[in-house]
């Protein structure tokens, strides 16, 4: 059960700046990690659940939703349930990563809780094996740890503020989505699958429980799911960049 | 509060490990992976909507729609996150000052 770490190996160069690129990936992902924890406590949450979020679900855009759920006065279980929603990605990098980093039993499981966003981002272009490990553990490691130390000071900096509308986090919330979603709206797909989604939330609002017209939204996605045929990926970088290779066999 | 929190917690662990479990052919088809793909642009969005244009069950329009333009213009200047998510709550803060 040896973890690479950074002490110097047969190949110290490649395996230095792996790690070092890790961290920088790691330290950029503690900006969310404040703005969350100030925008969960304004949500309702209190400073140890916000903590707990950060340190269980471990996956922001999951996150985001289950607090941005909740701020809009929606149940935490429909929360919960366009969290997981949002989660299914992390499902789909699994799948790719597998492969790469060849592990099993004890140590996949623990591996598990680092697949996220940018552990894959810094995994699927290097070969795998140790490489592959080396950027997956370095980011993923990374970004647990400032994430968590992130989350921690903005929702102790949150608590701090009072409430939370005089600051206008209750419009940062919406914000910080569209920072989220920004990248993908490039592709024309994304884009109409986007204005559908609000249209169809927007619809349901004022007829459905709250919380509902978020997950009705999701059927958009399957919809223009099986109405399109698209080869190409989206433009964000992870596990669509490597669509084409898996599909070489015939 | 803290059902949601677990709830959520363990079901995106066991989601990040089936992932991983799964060998890569069994979900590897284009629609799976079309739909899987195309699901947080959409919720995203619908929470962005939600989230800027909606009190309780009523459509409004406030000082949150200025702050998420100025997070339109944040970003078109390429701006990070969180420069994007303060001036968006900035925007809106200010103009609530004002009113």
């Amino acid at each position: 059960m040896t973890v690479p770490d950074t002490s110097p190996s047969r190949t110290p160069e490649p395996r230095g700046q792996i790690v070092r690129e890790g961290i920088t990936v790691g330290i950029a992902t503690g900006a969310y990690g404040i703005s969350f924890g100030a925008l969960s406590v304004a949500a309702g949450f209190d400073v140890l659940q916000t903590c707990a979020l950060s340190l269980l679900v471990f996956t922001g855009a999951s996150q985001f939703a289950l607090i941005g759920v909740v701020a809009s006065g929606g149940a935490p279980l429909s929360g919960a349930a366009t969290a997981l929603l949002l989660g299914l990605r992390n499902g789909l990098y699994g799948l790719r990563l597998g492969p790469l980093l060849g592990w099993h039993g004890p140590r996949r499981a623990a591996a598990a809780h680092l697949v996220i966003d940018e552990s894959t981002a810094m995994t699927v272009n290097r070969s795998p094996g140790t490489e592959a490990r080396t950027g997956f553990l370095a980011t993923g490691l990374a970004v647990l740890l400032f994430w968590n130390l992130a989350t921690l000071g903005g929702a102790l900096a949150g608590r701090s503020l009072g409430d939370p509308q005089t600051y206008g986090l209750d419009a940062a919330v919406g914000a910080a989505f569209l920072a989220l979603l920004w990248p993908r709206l490039r592709d024309r797909v994304n884009q109409v699958t986007a204005v559908l989604a609000v249209f169809v939330a927007l619809v349901l609002v004022p007829v459905t429980t709250v919380g509902f017209p978020v997950l009705a939204a999701g059927l958009v996605a399957v919809l223009v799911g099986l109405v399109t045929t698209r080869p190409e990926g989206t433009g964000i970088p992870g596990p669509d960049d490597r669509a084409s290779d898996g599909r070489r066999e015939s | 509060m803290w059902t949601a929190v677990l709830v959520a917690g363990v079901g995106c662990y066991l989601i990040k490990l089936a992932g991983l479990s799964v060998p890569p052919r069994v979900l590897e088809q284009p629609l799976v992976e079309r739909i899987a793909d195309l699901l947080p642009v959409a919720l995203l969005s619908a929470l962005i909507g939600v989230q800027v244009l909606t009190t309780g069950h009523e459509l409004t329009i406030d000082a949150r729609l200025a702050g998420l333009a100025a997070a339109v213009v944040a970003l078109l200047l390429r701006a990070p996150f969180i420069v994007v998510v303060a001036v968006a709550a900035g925007t809106a803060a200010v103009l609530r000052l004002l009113a």
